[in-house]
């Protein structure tokens, strides 16, 4: 689908770095309008007036919200991490939320590209936060971190089961961060695109068909694009809200 | 069968993981509802734990979108 290609942009197609090619691709593009978009958000926030206007009022509702999920998943201790998991929300929110924007300049082949549609991302940003997982825990607690695999109060006889089984779903928890961001995006951009081929292809059968199933599609679609704004922000939540969980594993260990 | 039929079919069937995943999902916020009206005071307090119940069963949905999407264009 069109939607989800990676295309290289302003003739970056050949830009190679040690045999790698490095082109500037539309992908690289929307993460950078999120970012600047998100850095733009920020700055306008950082006035530090007595009475916040309602820009900083804004931001000071995000960043209080990661403050006060932090300050309830780890503790005083999850005050540190406010940076990476606020960057990591809004990164995430922002991205998810531009990439629903319809750009009126689709038919010149700008349209508004969803980079957390691909795994490669997505799956980026799970490695990031299991990195730092694993550096605090070892970092914190050397190998004693290992005791997260064995819960209190396990018998004797059940702990090699149990590290087994509790080591493979830590080593899951990447795979699983990453993929549910990645599918919940592209599966809503799917459905949004296969409605609007409803739409379009029964239009063009003729006006019957275009007011007998087109226009219910139409009306679906744009529930289901309200529906998407909803998920955006909920997939962004659970980012980074299992984020601050893992953290808080290799902060606290249980 | 064919083996393209099969994928397809089996594609298809993957899909009832994300009926499923629905029913999971509901059942979640469902009871989730049912016990905040019953006691409005707490509820905001458990809106993490929601969300990670909601989290741990959309992904088994999720995963079955992936295993249809595997079957239609990788395997």
């Amino acid at each position: 689908m069109h939607q989800f290609m990676i295309e290289p942009m302003f003739g970056s197609a050949n830009w190679e770095l040690a045999g790698f090619n490095i082109a500037f691709t539309n992908s690289a593009l929307w993460m950078l309008i999120a970012a600047v978009a998100l850095w733009a958000f920020v700055l306008g926030g950082l006035k530090r007036e007595l009475v916040p206007g309602r820009w900083q009022m804004a931001v000071e509702v995000f960043t209080g919200f990661i403050d006060d999920m932090l300050e309830a998943n780890i503790g005083k201790a999850g005050k540190k991490y406010v940076p990476y998991i606020f960057s990591l929300f809004m990164f995430i929110l922002f991205a998810n939320l531009l990439g629903l924007i319809p750009l009126p300049l689709a038919m010149a082949g700008l349209h508004a590209f969803t980079f957390t549609s691909h795994f490669t991302i997505t799956g980026v940003l799970a490695i990031m936060t299991f990195a730092i997982v694993l550096i605090i825990g070892f970092a914190k607690h050397g190998l004693h971190f290992f005791s997260l695999f064995v819960p209190h109060g396990t018998p004797v006889p059940m702990i090699p089961l149990i590290f087994v089984i509790e080591l493979i779903s830590f080593l899951f928890r990447p795979f699983s961060l990453g993929l549910r961001l990645f599918v919940a995006m592209m599966a809503g951009h799917v459905l949004l695109e296969v409605l609007a081929s409803f739409v379009i292809d029964s239009s063009n059968a003729g006006a019957v068909w275009g007011l007998a199933i087109g226009a219910p599609a139409f009306v679906l679609m744009l529930a289901i694009c309200a529906l998407e704004i909803l998920v955006a922000g909920i997939q962004a939540y659970v980012f980074a809200l299992l984020t601050s969980l893992y953290i808080n594993d290799a902060e606290n260990l249980h | 069968m064919d083996p393209e039929a099969a994928k397809l079919v089996g594609a298809g069937l993957a899909a009832i993981g994300a009926g499923m995943a629905a029913i999971g999902v509901g059942n979640v916020f469902g009871s989730f509802l049912e016990s905040a009206l019953r006691n409005p005071g707490a509820a905001d307090g458990q809106q993490g734990r929601l969300f990670i119940g909601f989290a741990a069963a959309e992904l088994l949905g999720l995963l079955a979108f992936v295993v249809a999407m595997i079957l239609i264009f990788v395997a």
